[in-house]
């Protein structure tokens, strides 16, 4: 029953399955209720490492691969498989959903609404990381929309609905141009060449055979491949985010309530990685090559810009938002630093390329970890005072010892303390840049100076100081047992990611040299036109 | 003399042997037409209520319109003209047809649920109702100018008596009396275009016009051409009554102020019914310019670029007005118009790759895709538009108010009916899962493919992708006011029966869903009948 081919589609469906049960619960069960959803989240934990089980290392193509015509006429297959790249993310999906799911215990409006959402939610993720055809991913790319949408919405902040539209327009956009690019791609497959590697006629949405035609190179003419980037690149780094496309993030994060918001960062903006990786790269290599420049640019430019915003709120969730941002930019840096020989465009330090890919892996798995702890680190305070003023707090440690030294620890993670699941990433993205570009290579270490600014002043302005200066001191209580579960769920992780960080690369190595391979040869195939290579950015 | 006699005798035998046969579904409705005023008449049988004979001749139509569409892809029954030429007996027209019936059945299903004629008004209500129909089936089969002419009109004029049904209502007798005049002038200007058309030709069947034009219209003719003006502006003219029924900008004007005024049970029929039978009326127009030379074609391609850019502006227009309204109704009226927009864009399509110059084997599919995609969406639009209505008519009968802001909250109280709302604007928008995705996607990717005919359907697709981010502003209003806000104190309750309302509202809206994740079977049937029509394969 549980076969490698079966496992991912039992990942995608089991929440909804939960979520389908949850709607026969008596309305006052609502404690019934949360255990039954957390039982579904934990399913599909535990499915995920049984799907590390099933996964052969070594092997950096797809693994478990399943296909099933879903629309015969259209060419779109139910088409499912993972390698190290969406491994990883998946198991750190379903942790950061099982971890979010126990924070969800403060939860007390409409609870059978919110459980089914949440559940939901986890099906377009899991979906998402899984689909291997471009339609089917983009099914569960617009999937997610719809519960995030409420979630924000209904169980938001006071600005909850304006961050909700904001979050979904947002995408939406993003959406829109995806689909766009997903129409060129499938028409541009529908000559007789592409005809050799999809064996049918009409256009594919394959995205393996897609990226086998982008590799092959005559097929998908450069025109093409840059008008598709473009389109792909926007739609995902909205959902990175990174500048100019984040100005959603701060709202809805604010806004949602502590778990969404855990999720929101741990999960959500790693799809748009994950989608720059799978999708974009890959479908246009000449195109990613044209703009690698640029999108090392970006990439900084969130890093210090992100970092620089942080430094500036006042809203302690606000600037754990920012630092998203910040942290995010590390992730797009680390793909884009794609550097090639001006003659022969060969590919030049390809192992720093690796490397700087393996960097922006294991940066969102690190973040993925870090940033819903400092989200929920912000929660556990909010709940108790209400506020979220940084220059209110302070003195925090005397009155919450425990909680102030799990929370240190966390956001020393986000700083990238060694030894911490944080600097691996950073470091690792640094020193690849550094092949690209010494300017920027040194701009983005920069970062990481303006990143221990903002995290330890926040610091020493909520846990240090003599004492709570803010309102309700007196509800000021130390930490129940169960958010003392969640803090250990997200430190143990921290420490052993920075310890030990081939828990990752072990699995991402493979499937990231097999990219960059078919990245290189892509871009090599692909015939120049003289005069692109000179006009565009 | 006796060639006379053997012309009656040639007529008899072809109405009575194969035109009555084919045409019982239409003759069963004029006959539940008949029986209803007779029970109204015999006092033994007024008791009888009229919605119960509506609803059992519906059935039978349906039925009867069922079998002959099996029948017809089964290979039993075969194409045919009948009535000496002046409908089209095929696929397509069998298809509008069933579609027709399928449609009263569950408007009369609603009207039956929300009461809205009292028993007093019943037969005149079912009457007008069924008469209406009957005029659009004409429309869908019309295969004579003369026909195009009698099945716009005979399904307008019950219209117009239905929109102001609501006697007493001010608004209802106003909007009857606008919708009149704008009917009769835009039949007015039809009529003209017909008797130029006619006058041009020497004919009024359908099929002979692309023939026949190109007998008069010298090669390389180009628009100083006093026949080609005539041509243009005779087309123009008949093009002009369509985009009435259509509502098409800038012959829109109706269109807010009717479905205002007009019950929501009506506005609901009139938005999908009227708007059904005038596509396929266009598309067979449309089609009546083909088998003609270089230079008729060329007249039908430039046609087809203008009802391209009619399209996006009315898509366009429609999305913007919609956003300031108030009222639920006008709103939904608005975003009809709309999406007549984005259902004309594929009528666009096949009218640019039909006629283009460089035909082909390849353009003759994407020309299959257009009306694949434009009846996919007629069918999705169908469930959709009927549910949002549907569930307007519900709620009025509750709350007495068609004000969005009456429906803050609305989703504590009736969970059910907000969510089939939920699912129709979702399908509305545009977002996958839904068959209003689908159904969208195929359009988009028949303009598409028509951008490497000619550029504008470049202008004509983004205009279609920047309005599906601009629908969701508006229809996110609806689900705002009924999830996001709070119910106001004192707001009255609303209640309803779960059994027979509860179950249409899930009748209605599930398939909404069931056609964006099962769409394969329905898209080959259409695809099939979409071939059949062009190709008579």
């Amino acid at each position: 029953m549980f076969t490698a081919e079966t496992l991912t589609s039992w990942i995608i469906f089991v929440p909804t399955i939960f979520a389908f049960f949850l709607v026969f619960f008596e309305k006052k069960a609502v404690e019934a209720m949360r255990v039954f959803a957390l039982a579904g989240t934990v399913v599909t934990f535990f499915l995920s490492l049984a799907l590390i089980g099933q996964f052969t290392v070594g092997d950096g193509g797809m693994q478990g691969k399943i296909s099933v015509p879903w629309i015969a006429s259209w060419n779109i297959n139910y088409q499912l498989g993972y390698d190290g790249i969406s491994l990883t993310l998946v198991v750190l999906s379903a942790f950061v959903f099982l971890v979010s799911m126990l924070a969800s215990w403060g939860i007390e409006k409409h609870v059978k609404g919110y459980l089914i959402l949440f559940l939901i939610l986890e099906t377009g993720v899991m979906g998402v990381f899984f689909a291997l055809d471009f339609f089917l991913f983009y099914v569960f790319w617009e999937v997610m929309l719809l519960p995030m949408y409420f979630l924000i919405g209904v169980w938001g902040g006071p600005r909850r609905e304006y961050a909700a539209i904001k979050f979904f327009l947002y995408t939406l956009a993003g959406g829109v141009l995806m689909l766009i690019a997903l129409l060129m791609y499938y028409f541009g497959s529908a000559t007789p060449e592409a005809m050799a590697i999809t064996g049918h006629s009409g256009g594919s949405f394959d995205l393996l055979k897609l990226a086998e035609m982008a590799q092959r190179g005559d097929i998908f003419s450069p025109g093409l491949q840059v008008a598709g980037f473009i389109l792909l690149f926007i739609g995902f780094a909205i959902k990175v985010p990174t500048f100019p496309f984040h100005t959603w993030l701060p709202d809805a994060h604010v806004e949602a309530p502590t778990p969404i918001s855990m999720i929101l960062a741990g999960v959500l903006l790693k799809l748009g990685g994950y989608g720059i990786i799978r999708i974009a790269f890959p479908l246009c290599p000449y195109g990613a090559q044209v703009a690698a420049y640029a999108l090392v640019a970006i990439g900084v430019i969130s890093i210090i810009y992100g970092a620089f915003a942080a430094l500036a709120q006042t809203d302690f969730k606000r600037m754990v938002a920012y630092s998203s941002v910040s942290h995010m930019g590390y992730v797009l840096l680390g793909i884009a630093v794609w550097k090639i020989s001006e003659v022969t465009g060969v590919a030049e330090g390809r192992d720093y390329w690796l490397m700087g890919m393996n960097g922006a892996m294991f940066q969102m798995i690190a973040h993925g970890v870090s940033s819903p702890g400092m989200f929920f680190m912000v929660g556990v305070i909010y709940d108790r005072v209400h506020h979220r003023d940084l220059n209110q707090f302070g003195g925090l440690s005397g009155l919450m010892p425990n909680y102030s030294g799990m929370a240190a620890v966390i956001f020393f993670a986000g700083l990238g303390l060694p030894g911490l699941c944080g600097f691996i990433g950073e470091v690792f993205v640094v020193l690849s840049a550094w092949n690209y570009s010494k300017t920027l290579a040194i701009v983005s270490a920069g970062g990481v100076i303006l990143t221990a600014g903002y995290i330890l002043w926040a610091l020493q302005r909520v846990y240090l100081g003599p004492a709570y200066k803010g309102p309700h001191p007196e509800a000021i209580t130390p930490m129940t047992s169960r958010e003392q579960a969640i803090g250990w769920l997200l430190i143990v992780p921290c420490f052993v990611l920075g310890v030990y960080p081939n828990f990752v690369f072990n699995y991402t190595n493979d499937s990231l040299t097999k990219l960059v391979d078919t990245l290189d040869s892509g871009y090599q195939n692909t015939p120049k036109p003289n005069s692109v290579q000179t006009t565009q950015k | 003399m006796n060639e006379i006699g053997l012309l009656v005798q040639r007529l008899l035998d072809e109405t009575t042997k194969t035109s009555v046969g084919l045409f019982v579904p239409e003759l069963v409705l004029s006959g539940t037409i008949v029986a209803m005023l007779l029970c109204r008449i015999l006092p033994l049988l007024w008791r009888v209520p009229a919605q119960w004979i509506a609803l059992l001749g519906a059935f039978t139509a349906f039925a009867w319109t069922l079998c002959q569409f099996d029948q017809l892809v089964g290979g039993t029954l075969h194409a045919t003209p009948i009535f000496t030429g002046l409908l089209m007996f095929d696929q397509f027209a069998t298809f509008f047809r069933m579609f027709l019936c399928l449609f009263l059945i569950l408007t009369i299903t609603l009207t039956v649920l929300s009461g809205i004629p009292d028993r007093e008004d019943a037969p005149d209500f079912y009457t007008l109702l069924l008469g209406a129909t009957l005029g659009m089936m004409i429309m869908a089969s019309a295969n004579h100018l003369l026909m195009v002419f009698l099945g716009v009109e005979m399904a307008s004029v019950p219209s117009y008596a239905m929109v102001g049904f609501l006697k007493g209502r001010k608004k209802s007798s106003e909007a009857a009396l606008k919708y009149v005049v704008y009917g009769a002038g835009a039949a007015g200007v039809m009529l003209y275009g017909i008797s130029l058309l006619a006058g041009l030709t020497g004919t009024g069947s359908l099929p002979e016009i692309g023939h026949r034009l190109s007998l008069i219209v010298s090669q390389g003719a180009g628009i100083s051409d006093p026949i080609v003006r005539t041509i243009v502006l005779a087309s123009l003219m008949v093009l002009v009554g369509l985009a009435f029924k259509l509502s098409v900008f800038p012959f829109h004007f109706w269109c807010p102020d009717v479905f205002e005024g007009a019950a929501a049970e009506v506005a609901g029929f009139l938005s999908v019914a009227s708007k059904a039978g005038a596509f396929a009326l266009l598309v067979r127009f449309g089609l009546a310019f083909s088998g003609g030379s270089a230079a008729v074609s060329e007249i039908a391609f430039a046609l087809g670029i203008g009802i391209g850019v009619l399209a996006a502006a009315t898509a366009t227009f429609g999305n913007l007005s919609a956003y300031g309204q108030t009222n639920i109704k006008r709103m939904l009226a608005y975003s009809t118009i709309a999406h007549a927009g984005y259902m004309l864009m594929a009528v666009s399509a096949l009218m640019v790759m039909k006629f283009s110059k460089h035909g082909g084997a390849e353009s003759t599919a994407v020309t299959l895709s257009c009306i694949e995609g434009l009846i996919y969406y007629l069918f999705v639009y169908l469930f959709m538009n009927l549910g949002a209505f549907a569930i307007v008519a519900l709620v009025r009968n509750q709350i007495f108010s068609e004000e969005i802001e009456d429906y803050n909250g609305l989703a504590t109280q009736c969970p059910l009916l907000c969510f089939g709302m939920a699912l129709c604007i979702f399908s509305l928008i545009g977002l996958p899962p839904m068959g209003g995705f689908f159904a969208k996607l195929v359009i988009f990717a028949s303009v598409f493919k028509a951008t490497s005919v000619h550029w504008a359907m470049w202008f004509v697709l983004g205009a279609g992708a920047i309005n599906t981010v601009f629908g969701l502003f508006y229809y996110i209003r609806i689900l705002k006011a009924m999830y996001l806000k709070p119910r106001p104190d004192g707001a009255r309750k609303v209640s309803y029966d779960l059994m027979p309302v509860g179950l249409f509202v899930l009748m209605i809206c599930l398939p909404t869903l069931g056609l964006g994740v099962l769409p394969a079977r329905f898209a080959e049937t259409f695809n099939n009948v979409a071939s059949v029509l062009l190709t008579g394969r």
